[in-house]
């Protein structure tokens, strides 16, 4: 048995039936970090001694008979979750030297539930990029074509677990940031509602859009690990509290009824002809398996794109100027003054896009301003969430592409806007909708993951995983591993 | 444009040496955007404004780029101008009936400062340490 060719939850039906241990499990893990993770740049910081400890730990709960299916199950954190006495990141220059004081909620509760944690994986700096070459760590490569990016903000994530050097891995979803990676990767990958998993301890990007998910092999070791970070947290004021249904147990579903949403917006010019042939085969098959599918517009999608780059922008402006080297965080050499301090500790501190992004949204947010961008912006935001409440009065979920294209290659930049614009316009809107979102493996294009993208109305999430997981049993497009990591 | 300039404190802008800046090519990461729209143009003393008021030293080197692909930006974002708002309510949350959590106003942290000042660039008697602010 190769212990690395196990979803999360196979290995955690292993370690119940005693088949191994979680300290094997996690010294395999190690092994092949300490092996391959050179390649990929996937890690910021690899904590064995941490990973050795959780797993006594759990192979304790498991000899006890205590713990659930994900205990002694190895993850990695993408480095914007804070961890208590361990280097939390976020990518940035200017958190090269801040150790997390506390835990965030998410990284709590898989910790409760037993999970061992690896190391916290490389992002866009501040979770503002798509090819995580932003990141201050330097770029990730991907497993399937290390002359490729693994997509971002979550490309660690995604490159670790597509490698499998951690069967299962966190990231976050602002404007597509775990969906995106895991189609250029291979994996399932979650975005939730937003306000389903708590936001506390999560490093902010925009407040309003961000929201933690999954990476995973399966929709069944995202439903499992969806399950044990979900649910209300009174630390943020935004976590929803409605009870978490059981996403493992209700993952068969008969695909037969379902309403199909096809987004005509979604298949326009500059989608990539082999993408478009590995979507349109997987919408075939949903129709084979009995749903039907319904064509149809959301007018207002479009405007998508400028909303977000209005609204992330403002948000990532006010959130990031709690970064002044004050408390934590780079502080400049030799301030002539607290001004020179502020401008000289930040000008070091953030990159490029992320002072581009700080720039933006302070001019939008300026006196005089605001009316014309953001209040506008936020009207428009009700225009695009409009559009999908009528869409999910006719259909249970929406389908389509989850990128134009598969991944692109490390210092393309794509410079096509179309491209570009379509690549936002496939994600944003369930972000800016709060709308639940999975992306899954669909195909291989030249070597390449594409994904299909499953949008469901608010808390449809088991309705999501269900499809996925439908998807799954027909398929086998998510047991692919990159060659080279095998 | 940014008449808030003349009211505030001008600085001046250094060149400096800073690696990361050497790692893009500016105008490939920033030319995804369309040209700017004719209603957004950005002046080097708007960006410098805008710099100065988001607290962020950018150096001579960057400061043409930026005028460039932040005009890009606002010329591409132009296009919401042409949306028909008329009556819109602008959104506040996506989900509907979330109403803001309250608690009971009681102290549910204790005292973690010494944890707290670990991370901090310079501090002296629990105090943390600036740069001289009145004379």
């Amino acid at each position: 048995m190769i212990l690395h060719h196990l979803t999360a939850a196979e290995i955690g039906r292993g370690l119940r039936t005693a088949q191994f241990t979680s300290s094997e499990v996690t010294r395999h893990f190690l092994g092949r970090i300490d092996h391959l993770s050179a390649s990929l740049n996937a890690f910021i910081t690899v904590t064995p001694e941490r990973a050795m400890a959780d797993a006594r730990r759990a192979d304790a709960m498991i000899a006890r008979g205590e713990g659930g299916p994900l205990t002694g199950v190895p993850l990695v954190h993408k480095d914007i979750f804070c961890t208590a006495g361990i280097l939390t990141s976020a990518g940035s220059r200017i958190l090269s030297n801040f150790v997390a004081p506390y835990d965030a909620t998410v990284v709590e509760r898989l910790s409760a539930a037993g999970m061992v944690m690896l190391g916290k994986t490389n992002m866009d700096e501040f979770a503002m990029g798509s090819s995580n070459e932003t990141s201050w760590y330097g770029p990730v490569r991907n497993p399937w074509d290390g002359a490729k990016v693994p997509g971002g903000s979550s490309g660690g994530s995604a490159a670790a677990v597509a490698a499998r050097l951690s069967p299962i891995g966190t990231g976050t979803d602002t404007g597509g940031s775990i969906r995106q990676p895991a189609a250029l990767t291979g994996l399932t990958g979650v975005k939730p509602t937003y306000g389903r998993v708590s936001r506390y301890g999560m490093i902010a990007f925009a407040s309003s859009l961000d929201q933690a998910g999954v990476l995973a092999q399966s929709a069944e070791d995202a439903a499992l690990m969806l399950g044990a970070m979900a649910g209300h947290d009174a630390r943020d004021s935004t976590s929803v509290d409605a009870p978490v249904p059981d996403y493992a147990a209700q993952l068969v579903r008969p695909m037969k009824g379902l309403r199909i949403g096809i987004i005509r917006e979604f298949f326009g010019e500059g989608l990539e002809a082999g993408t478009e042939r590995s979507v349109r085969t997987a919408l075939d098959s949903f129709r084979a398996m009995g749903a039907t599918l319904v064509e149809l517009s959301l007018p207002n999608l479009p405007l998508s794109v400028p909303t977000y780059y209005v609204v992330a922008p403002a948000e990532a402006s006010s959130n990031l100027s709690r970064f002044d080297g004050v408390r934590f965080g780079h502080r400049c050499k030799e301030p002539r003054d607290l001004l020179d301090m502020y401008r000289r500790s930040r000008g070091e501190g953030f990159g490029a896009e992320v002072k581009r992004r700080i720039m933006t949204g302070t001019y939008v947010l300026s006196a005089g301003y605001y009316d014309a961008y953001y209040l506008k912006a936020q009207k428009v935001r009700s225009l695009i969430n409009a559009d999908f409440r009528r869409a999910f009065s006719e259909v249970d979920v929406l389908m389509g592409p989850t990128t134009p294209t598969p991944a692109f290659a490390i210092g393309a930049k794509v410079d096509d806007p179309i491209t570009m614009y379509l690549n936002d316009i496939y994600t944003i809107g369930a972000n800016l909708a709060g709308l639940p979102a999975v992306s899954v493996p669909c195909g291989l294009v030249d070597g390449l993951p594409v994904g299909l993208q499953i949008i469901g109305p608010h808390f449809a999430e088991e309705r999501l995983l269900a499809a996925a997981h439908a998807w799954q049993l027909e398929t086998d497009w998510h047991r692919k591993l990159p060659p080279l990591f095998a | 444009m940014l008449e808030w300039l003349e009211n505030e404190g001008r600085e001046c802008i250094r060149g400096r040496d800073f690696p990361q800046a050497d790692m893009y090519d500016f105008r490939q990461v920033f030319g995804i955007f369309p040209a700017p729209g004719a209603t957004v143009t950005l002046t080097r003393r708007d960006v410098e404004g805008i710099a100065l008021l988001a607290r962020l030293e950018i150096t001579e080197q960057e400061l043409p780029v930026y005028v460039d692909s932040l005009s890009r930006i606002l010329g591409f974002v132009d296009q919401l101008s042409a949306a028909a708002t008329d009556g819109v309510e602008p959104m506040a949350h996506p989900l509907e009936n979330q109403v803001q959590a309250l608690r009971e106003d009681l102290v549910t942290e204790s005292d973690h400062r010494d944890r707290y000042q670990a991370n901090a660039p310079e501090v002296e008697a629990g105090l943390y340490l600036v740069p001289k602010v009145i004379e």
